[in-house]
């Protein structure tokens, strides 16, 4: 008999996904067990060493919101914090840090290892063990151990079925010396889950030791430095600053020369890429007229003299990439520690899924790149709901569920499911209906107490955040009572209408060049709000007015979600659908008129079809009471 | 699936033909149980019969599902359009069991539903049903072939770009993107903004070509506009007589001139009067002439002034030309004399009004449009404010394309990454 061990939830695979749902299973209270072939390899950054960004910097922020781990090791390992889009107004400002690998990657191995309730397990999972009526109950490892549970979280990231591609070189593996889970992505692919297949590329890596650095531009890091957690304020390490180059027109005639060696164009990938992410074969097709493309030099850790040129993926042969990275201004005795490559993966069609990332089996969830999502901060926030809601399942709660209107979180779950993927989906703030409101500097203020209510949120973050609210809400009220006449904000430097009308202090402060010296004069009280919770009361006063016409947005949006539509409704049997529309619909199941209008391709007619369909199966219903 | 309704496609009432339109998947079976179906598309002559009995001799055509105006399997059976006939057909088919008797509009709301026709062409559809004249039959037939869907496609383009180059900006910051997008997108934003305008102008007019145009009949009492309004008519639709102050109350006559509907108003003499009723009948007749599209002033003698001012574009004529033989323009109603050239000025008039008819020509068009061209000018100002904020512009774009959605169609962020990603080499 092989050895057998319980717990309420298993959590397969270490990236970004698998440990943020693993620690939000054991905060929620569960018994949880992470499986990773290599403990020394969570937490590993596999592509770009940064986190964050725009849209990006949003969803770690509520992931930290929620008490989760990428903003606490994202603020441990960062070495040039920026604050992009710092003179746009709060709504798109996004933090983001290059970070340093290794830093980064004990950081999450130490966050785990503090973790009650959390069981770190080395091995490869190889099975999926079903129980009655087909609900996952466990894994099956390479050894024979088998790991029962209420909960089995899916996060394989890259491995299943991973084909790395260097020109016309191919080999099996999930990311380069890592190797793909062959077995379990059988196992998975005998489900007749549908799936579809995507790629991704990654750049030379480059010796910094070789770079001229010299003669190169330079971006340094924030002096006034933003940090990815609300729980710090200032970086942990040194801080460095990234180089700048650009390909030119020996560069795009090299590139161009050698297409057809290129995996890519040599015909050998069949997934679809990233728009947002092209390789440099893709950038010079596609924009030949440029005549030359920006590269970024990030430097990979502090002690580490890896550089990421961000910018130049591809999949040229390992001779080729020497030729063309050479041709680049500081590159020209540069030496390529390890060639770019392009890999292909497996994903499972997002549109399957539950909004808790439970999929069509029971018992399993699925989070990270498998539902067809790029980026560490969209895995780690999908981590973060399916290991939730294993655990919410296993001890029998309610299920954590996110709104458009309230979060990114909400935004992503939301699209992956109504929409599916047709490319890596990456998350950007233009997604968000509902940006003016979902901030990043407001994630904690829309999204802790939700987590402190469902028991994701730990006790010292629970008083860290009651405290700031408290400041928040005693400015807010000290504002919203001193309401001032025109004569007296004139009286105080301000240009306003002389039209009879009071504003209080908050209208006040949403006004252009109004500070907070224009307020002390209005009210001394103000003089003892700390700056933090000054600035914080700005960016909500600021956005009041649009927000205000939004409501009617998301009112339009509420009430369309109440519209439910019956489970048992045949969508291919409606007429006047196209068969394209009404086989998306049947495959999706939108469970209310909100998400089958967000469906792709979904038109104003066949929306006003449904909707007919909806109230005439709700007559025929009480008509036959 | 649902019934197989029938009814009487053509109006009621005797008639040389008479259409039933059948609907629904019992559509071909009814009509079997009656005759033998003729191939689809192709009318056939057949002899009725009912248990027995012989109906009528009809057309009989057949359409299958999918390539019916319902969309549905249908027929139609022509028969002749006499009342018992009718009625012994209507009878027939609505004791077969699976058949019943269509509701109002049933058809058009299956064809609706069944995605033969959108919502913008169901209104084109019922306009060019209750279409009266030449004029509203071309308008309706212009809503019906998509003329605001190919309007609203070019509006569609441009909001994409504006939407995506401020969106670009935002998203991309890091990226090779412009920096200063503001002055392409101030350049899509006016000449959207300008044909919101343009177009929203034309809706009265659009309107009026569906509705009518009102021409109202003005001048001092007992100047002929009774008599005016009836030669216009061809019938004695207000009551003439020699007494001043006949006609009390606005009276209405609908006509086609020229192609146009007109609703030709014939009002109460304007004069100062003591008598009450007369009072409120004048001070009707300058309330709806004001309104009216058109004035027709009936003067008595030349150079008369009277209590109502005419407006650019109206009428002055000289009435009771029968007693002014020497005054060449001089109209009457009572020897026809200046008729036919009046009601050539009046529909000259009225067509220059309809030929700026836009193809909107509904009030939630309008609305719409409205909306739209307001968030455009939050968006314009905000562009052109020093250190104006471009998430709020992005804001504004966004409240425009939500309120077109209903004539452009659904506008999303796809749409807007889609134009983003083939115009700009993100990516760094």
């Amino acid at each position: 008999m092989f050895h057998v061990k319980h717990f309420d939830v298993v959590v397969i695979g270490g990236g970004h996904a698998g440990a943020e749902a693993a620690a939000a299973s054991a905060r929620m209270g569960a018994r949880t067990a992470l499986v990773s072939m290599q403990k020394d390899r969570i937490g590993v950054m596999s592509c770009n060493p940064a986190i964050g960004g725009l849209g990006k910097g949003h969803l770690v922020r509520e992931v930290d919101a929620l008490d989760g781990l990428m903003g606490l090791a994202a603020d441990a390992a960062g070495i040039q914090f920026r604050l992009l889009n710092r003179r746009k107004g709060p709504a798109v400002q996004g933090p983001r840090t290059q970070a340093d690998r290794k830093l980064y990657r004990l950081a999450i191995q130490a966050l785990l290892s503090q973790q009650v309730g959390l069981e770190i397990v080395e091995g490869e999972v190889v099975d999926l063990i079903e129980g009655p009526g087909g609900k996952v109950t466990g894994v099956q490892l390479l050894d024979g151990t088998a790991l029962t549970a209420a909960s089995v979280v899916l996060t394989a990231g890259t491995f299943l079925n991973g084909i790395i591609h260097i020109g016309d070189q191919r080999k099996s593996g999930g990311r380069e010396g890592d190797v793909a889970s062959i077995r379990l992505g059988q196992r998975l692919g005998s489900l007749g889950l549908p799936r579809g297949r995507l790629k991704t590329g990654t750049p030379p890596r480059l010796d910094g030791r070789t770079i001229a650095w010299e003669g190169l531009e330079e971006q340094p890091a924030d002096d006034d430095p933003v940090m990815l957690s609300f729980r710090n304020s200032r970086p942990a390490v040194r801080q460095v600053a990234c180089g700048i180059t650009h390909t030119n027109e020996r560069t795009h005639d090299i590139v161009r020369a050698n297409l057809g060696r290129s995996a890519m164009y040599g015909g050998h990938i069949e997934g679809v890429g990233p728009r947002y992410c092209p390789s440099i074969e893709d950038k010079v097709v596609r924009f030949a007229d440029k005549t030359g493309h920006q590269i970024f030099l990030e430097p990979e850790g502090l002690d580490d003299h890896t550089v990421y040129p961000n910018g130049i993926s591809t999949s040229l042969p390992a001779e080729v990439q020497f030729d063309y990275v050479r041709s680049i201004k500081g590159l020209e005795r540069v030496n390529i520690l390890q060639p770019g490559y392009a890999i292909e993966y497996d994903f499972f069609d997002p549109s399957a899924l539950r909004p808790t990332l439970e999929s069509v089996l029971s018992g399993l969830y699925f989070a990270g790149q498998i539902n067809g999502t790029t980026g560490y901060e969209e895995a780690a926030a999908q981590g973060l709901v399916a290991g939730a809601n294993a655990a919410a399942a296993a001890l029998g709660l309610d299920p954590i569920l996110f709104s458009r209107s309230e979060s990114y979180i909400g935004v992503m779950l939301d699209d992956l499911i109504s929409r599916g993927v047709t490319e890596p989906y990456r998350m950007f703030t233009s997604r968000a209906e509902f940006r003016l409101h979902l901030r990043a500097d407001n994630a904690d203020q829309r999204l802790t107490a939700k987590g402190i209510a469902t028991g994701l949120v730990g006790a010292d973050r629970v008083q860290f955040f009651a405290g700031k609210m408290e400041r928040l809400s005693a400015a807010n009220a000290l504002l919203a009572e001193r309401s001032c006449t025109p004569p007296e904000l004139l009286a105080a430097g301000l240009s306003v209408s002389r039209d009879g009308a009071r504003r209080n202090l908050l209208q006040v402060l949403a006004g252009a060049d109004v500070t907070w010296d224009h307020i002390l004069l209005l009210e001394p009280r103000s003089a003892e709000v700390d700056p933090e919770t000054r600035l914080q009361v700005w960016r909500d006063a600021l956005y009041a007015q649009y927000l205000h016409r939004q409501d009617a947005e998301a009112n339009t949006l509420q009430r369309n979600e109440a519209i439910t539509i019956p489970a048992d409704l045949q969508f291919s049997g409606l007429p006047g659908l196209s068969n394209e529309l009404s086989a998306k619909l049947q495959r999706r199941r939108p469970s209310n008129l909100a998400e089958a209008e967000r469906i792709e391709g979904m038109t104003p007619a066949a929306l006003l079809l449904i909707l007919a369909h909806c109230r005439k199966s709700a007559q025929a219903r009480t008509a036959v009471r | 699936m649902g019934d197989t309704i029938f009814a009487l496609a053509s109006a009621r009432g005797k008639a040389g033909v008479a259409v039933f339109r059948i609907s629904g998947p019992l559509a071909h079976e009814a009509v079997g149980r009656l005759c033998s179906l003729p191939a689809p598309r192709r009318a056939g002559l057949r002899l009725l019969v009912w248990q027995g009995d012989v109906l009528d001799e009809a057309l009989v055509l057949r359409f299958d599902a999918g390539a019916s105006f319902t969309g549905e399997a249908s027929a139609e059976l022509q028969v002749h359009g006499s009342l018992a006939v009718v009625k012994a057909v209507a009878r027939v088919l609505g004791e077969m069991p699976g058949l019943r008797m269509a509701e109002a509009g049933e058809f058009t709301r299956r064809a609706l539903e069944n995605g033969r026709l959108d919502l913008a062409q169901v209104e084109g559809l019922a306009d060019l049903i209750d279409a009266e004249t030449e004029a509203q039959r071309r308008q309706a037939m212009r809503v019906l072939s998509g003329a605001i869907g190919r309007r609203a496609e070019g509006w569609r383009k441009a909001l994409i770009r504006a939407g995506a180059l401020v969106e670009a900006t935002i998203d991309f910051a890091d990226e090779d993107v412009p920096v200063d997008v503001t002055p392409e997108v101030l350049g899509l934003i006016d000449v959207l903004r300008a044909e919101l305008q343009r177009e929203i102008a034309g809706t009265g007019a659009a309107e009026r070509v569906r509705d009518g145009f009102e021409v109202a009949i003005l001048g001092a009492p007992n100047v002929g506009k009774s008599t005016l309004l009836n030669a216009l008519a061809g019938r004695e639709a207000a009551i003439t007589s020699e007494i001043a102050g006949t006609t009390r109350d606005v009276i209405e006559v609908r006509m086609d001139l020229a192609g146009l509907a007109v609703t030709v108003l014939d009002t109460a003499g304007l004069r100062e009067t003591e008598d009450r009723v007369e009072q409120i009948g004048v001070a009707r007749a300058m309330e709806r002439a004001q309104a009216a599209e058109l004035r027709v002033f009936l003067l008595s003698h030349p150079g008369e002034v009277l209590m109502l001012t005419p407006q650019p574009g109206d009428i002055v004529v000289l009435g009771k030309a029968d007693l002014h033989l020497d005054e060449p323009h001089a109209i009457s109603g009572l020897t026809g004399r200046g008729i036919d050239a009046l009601i050539a000025r009046i529909a000259d008039r009225l067509s220059e009004m309809a030929a700026s008819a836009g193809a909107m020509t509904r009030e939630r068009h309008r609305v719409a449009m409205l909306r739209a061209f307001e968030a455009l000018e939050s968006a314009r100002s905000q562009l052109e404010r020093p250190g104006g904020a471009t998430e709020l512009v992005a804001a504004d774009l966004r409240q425009a394309m939500l309120a077109l959605d209903l004539l452009v169609g659904r506008l999303d962020v796809e749409n807007l990454l889609d134009e983003i990603f083939a115009s700009f080499c993100i990516g760094k």
